[in-house]
């Protein structure tokens, strides 16, 4: 199993209540993924020149005004930390400087949070209700290929600003995980979705677009997947040609919506109305500023 | 909105589902009271109205979750909204009628009674069924039919890939475009018993508005098992 849900605020006014309804949303998602929850918020950009960073790192006894960044805020063992200069420079010096300290999401616009345990301890604890921002993913996870950790926790980042929920399960992560580490990409656990991550970080980093990105996933994995892939723009879902993972997408004129099932979405306001539909396999959905503004 | 003193109205904001079900379920199969019974608030819960063997009328106002309906006997239920996986999932008897859209399975495994989705029916609707009549007025995802052994499948709409794949004897019509039947699955001709069959369904299912002749018929080329034909139903 694993519960999926993904929020695009249309409306700017809806955006100061985005982080209370993801955290309704993902509530509803309890009974499909007990072990883990996590999201990822997208919220006030850094200005040109400074990237933003989610850090985590399991001592909570950590100086986080040590790290030599603005500290935005603090979450559980999570911080948000403003560096100047290119989000990959910020990433590399804090991994060398800092072993202890593990990169959630690295960009101008992502924060990523994520822990183990589940969904409405999650939201107190990481004080779910408070964020404000234009869009939003989160994810329940039901573990199934690798360890329960807070590292095997979804979303995972797939480069700057990009993260990857997934509900399902891949067959081929052991090879793909050899390929790609022979073309540099970097993986930290022996997760099945991280090496989908770390196939979409690749394929962008080759120059893909997003869409064609994904469209290639079907080709080059084997297994089940329904993905939401969030981006600072927006974000996209993918279903594998089975299909057998669940998704669900509505939109009315305020916001859309992206749930693995329907009563995650029946908390936001005017659900009842919506225009509700099960996404094709096969098929990439995208939703950006651009194009609903 | 006015409602009818025979009508029990039960609220899913403020009602737990289980209480609701052992409501149902307790009720006297042949002589119910109440018989109508509205539900309100759904809000996408699983297994809404599952399990019934009694002569009640169910409308279910709102969209429901997954199995909704799920082994009904004898029992009526509507949805007016859209349902999740597997609505009407091995339905005995009876019938089950969604006004909207339907996710996959619907209808799978069905040994009879009858199922209807207003709008479009997602992958694998009617997978294994037994005995159901399921009548679609959109169109069904893929793999829908698979390993059908009785029963018939009327779509208005298209039928995605591998329809009917590994098929025995259910029937299956289709009104619209079929992206690929499945293993040992094709094409029959459409006669005149069948022209009857399409008629009684689509008039079962108060669909009035298409004909029985613009829908094709496909079924089991009976290569791909081995069970002597003569003793198909």
């Amino acid at each position: 199993m694993c519960g999926i849900v993904g929020l695009f605020c249309k409306n700017p006014e809806l955006e100061p209540l985005l982080g209370e309804y993801l955290s309704a949303m993902l509530v509803q998602m309890d009974e499909r993924g007990p072990d883990s929850a996590g999201v990822a918020i997208y919220r006030d950009p850094a200005s040109d020149g400074w990237s933003k960073l989610t850090l985590y790192c399991a001592d909570p006894a950590v100086d986080w005004d040590a790290i030599g960044g603005e500290v935005l805020d603090v979450r559980a063992k999570h911080a948000v930390v403003l560096l100047e200069g290119d989000a990959d420079e910020a990433e590399a010096a804090i991994r060398a400087a800092h072993p202890g300290v593990r990169v959630m999401s690295a960009g101008r616009v992502i924060e990523i949070y994520k822990e183990v345990g589940r969904p409405r301890a999650f939201a107190g604890e990481f004080r779910l209700d408070d964020f404000a921002g234009t869009h939003g993913l989160g994810h329940t996870r039901m573990a199934t290929e690798s360890r329960v950790t807070t590292e095997g926790s979804h979303p995972f980042s797939t480069g700057h600003d990009l993260c990857l929920v997934h509900n399902g399960s891949l067959s081929n992560h052991n090879r793909l995980r050899r390929e790609l580490r022979r073309e540099g990409i970097e993986f930290q656990t022996e997760n099945d979705t991280e090496v989908a991550a770390g196939y979409l970080t690749w394929r962008l980093r080759e120059g893909d677009s997003l869409e064609t990105a994904l469209e290639s996933c079907l080709e080059a994995l084997d297994g089940f997947y329904t993905f939401l892939v969030g981006t600072a723009d927006g974000f996209a879902v993918l279903r594998d040609p089975i299909a057998c993972k669940p998704a669900v997408l509505a939109e009315t004129d305020d916001w859309v919506a992206m749930a693995s099932e329907y009563r995650a979405i029946a908390v936001l306001p005017g659900a009842t109305d919506a225009q509700i539909w099960e996404p094709e396999p096969r098929v990439v959905y995208a939703w950006e500023k651009a194009l609903v503004a | 909105m006015a409602v009818a003193a025979d009508v029990e109205v039960v609220d899913l904001a403020t009602t737990a589902l289980r209480d609701l079900n052992q409501r149902l379920h307790d009720l006297d199969p042949d002589a119910p009271d109440p018989r109508s019974w509205r539900i309100v608030n759904p809000n996408g819960a699983h297994a809404v109205a599952c399990g019934l063997d009694a002569l009640v009328d169910v409308e279910i106002v709102g969209h429901v979750g997954y199995y909704c309906a799920g082994m009904n006997k004898r029992a009526t239920v509507r949805v007016r909204g859209n349902a999740g996986t597997g609505v009407a999932e091995n339905i005995m008897s009876g019938s089950v009628v969604v006004d909207g859209n339907a996710s996959q399975s619907a209808g799978a495994t069905g040994r009879g009674g009858l199922v209807v989705v207003h709008g479009d029916a997602g992958a694998r609707c009617g997978i294994s069924m037994k005995g159901v009549d399921i009548v679609i007025r959109g169109s069904i995802g893929h793999m829908s039919a698979f390993m059908a052994q009785r029963g018939t499948l009327v779509v208005c709409g298209d039928a995605g890939e591998a329809l009917g794949d590994s098929i025995y004897e259910a029937h299956l019509y289709v009104r619209g475009e079929v992206a690929g039947l499945g293993a040992d699955c094709v094409e029959k001709e459409l006669r005149d018993e069948h022209m009857a069959e399409l008629r009684a369904l689509l008039e079962r299912a108060a669909i009035a508005d298409v004909a029985p002749a613009e829908f094709r018929r496909y079924g089991s080329a009976r290569q791909l098992y081995n069970f002597k034909v003569d003793n198909a139903y």
